[in-house]
């Protein structure tokens, strides 16, 4: 039983530890699910983040994301967006976010790595690719008309 | 027949073709809370580089493909973007507080400032906090790599008995290595006997 206990925190302490985590959820209202590879799982606050992380919120959904380099996203209600790529060198603090909003709405303030170089940050939507040089910024998506 | 589809091709190109329907998309500047307005270049698909770095400036990509430089109102976004900005999570912040000399004792002053410390951290849901200690250049490396330390997790201690996490704390001590006033070896800098708390 001892054993058993000691094994559970051990495994605790290394899903803390993931070094793979590039953010967190900080905020998380009404319906927030995060799609990892072929699962999705609910987003609470707290929940780590990975690269190739898609944030899918529904109709009441909201989430603030923190990165490891300071960048701030939040996505709003009936949204869709994937991290693509993010890397980011605590040391030089060179990196690479990018960002695709398939869908709905982000507000991002950019973190560290824009300040070391700016356009290391890039969202994409369906039309158009924005590079960031600094700071804070909005972007939106319609959803696509369906004829 | 060849020919044909490539007249008809060019005089798409030269109209400016916008022949399939595209995604509409907004981007827009807004300023941060010290007012500073940022900067993002906007490329349509197929298009050119646009800069945007007014308040509340704006590229609108429309669903006929138009590409067109807006300004919007504060209330525009407000009513576009409110919940979305509502959701952002609160911005990284960094305090210094200052120790008396030798000891790993807050001074006076700094005692007081941890109150404004904790009130922003308390209103964070899961901070993530560094706790970085600092010395002046009193004493051999060592010792004050000791000290900077001792200071580190002296702060934290306190952080934790204000009712933070102890796991959501992170804290080092870098000695003398890092003066917030340069001085010579040996000079008593009562600047330089500090912790840094990142929060973020």
């Amino acid at each position: 039983m001892r054993k058993f206990l000691i094994l559970l925190v051990a495994l605790g302490f290394a899903g803390t530890a993931l070094a793979a985590d590039i953010g967190l959820v900080k905020v998380a209202k009404g319906s927030v699910q995060i799609q990892r590879g072929a699962t999705k799982i609910p987003a609470t606050v707290g929940t780590g983040l990975q690269q190739a992380d898609v944030v899918i919120t529904g109709a009441d959904g909201s989430a603030g994301i923190t990165f490891t380099d300071n960048s701030l996203v939040s996505v709003g209600p009936n949204s869709v967006f994937a991290i693509d790529k993010y890397r980011f060198d605590t040391t030089t603090h060179a990196g690479e976010f990018e960002g695709n909003l398939k869908q709905g709405r982000l507000a991002a303030v950019s973190g560290k790595m824009v300040k070391q170089s700016p356009d290391s940050m890039k969202i994409r939507t369906p039309s158009a690719i924005m590079g960031v040089r600094g700071t804070e910024f909005v972007v939106q998506v319609d959803e696509t008309k369906k004829n | 027949m060849v020919r044909h589809l490539w007249v008809i091709a060019a005089a798409f190109i030269a109209a400016g073709c916008s022949c399939a329907p595209v995604t509409p998309a907004l981007f827009a500047v807004v300023p941060a809370a010290d007012g500073h307005i940022g900067r993002i270049v906007v490329t349509a698909n197929g298009g050119e580089p646009r800069l945007i770095d007014t308040k509340y400036g704006a590229e609108r990509i429309s669903a006929d493909g138009k590409v067109e430089k807006v300004t919007l109102s504060e209330d525009e976004i407000k009513s576009t973007f409110g919940p979305t900005m509502e959701a952002l999570p609160g911005r990284p912040a960094s305090y210094t507080l200052y120790f008396l000399e030798g000891k790993d004792e807050l001074t006076p002053e700094s005692k007081i400032e941890l109150d404004k410390v904790f009130a922003d951290l308390r209103h964070r849901p899961l901070p993530d906090i560094a706790v970085i200690g600092h010395t002046d250049t009193r004493g051999g490396l060592e010792y004050n790599d000791n000290l900077s330390r001792a200071r580190a997790e002296r702060m934290r201690e306190m952080l934790v008995g204000l009712g933070i996490p102890a796991e959501r704390i992170q804290v080092a001590g870098r000695g003398k290595r890092e003066l917030l006033v340069p001085t010579e070896d040996n000079v008593s800098e009562p600047r330089n006997r500090r912790v840094e708390i990142n929060v973020r």
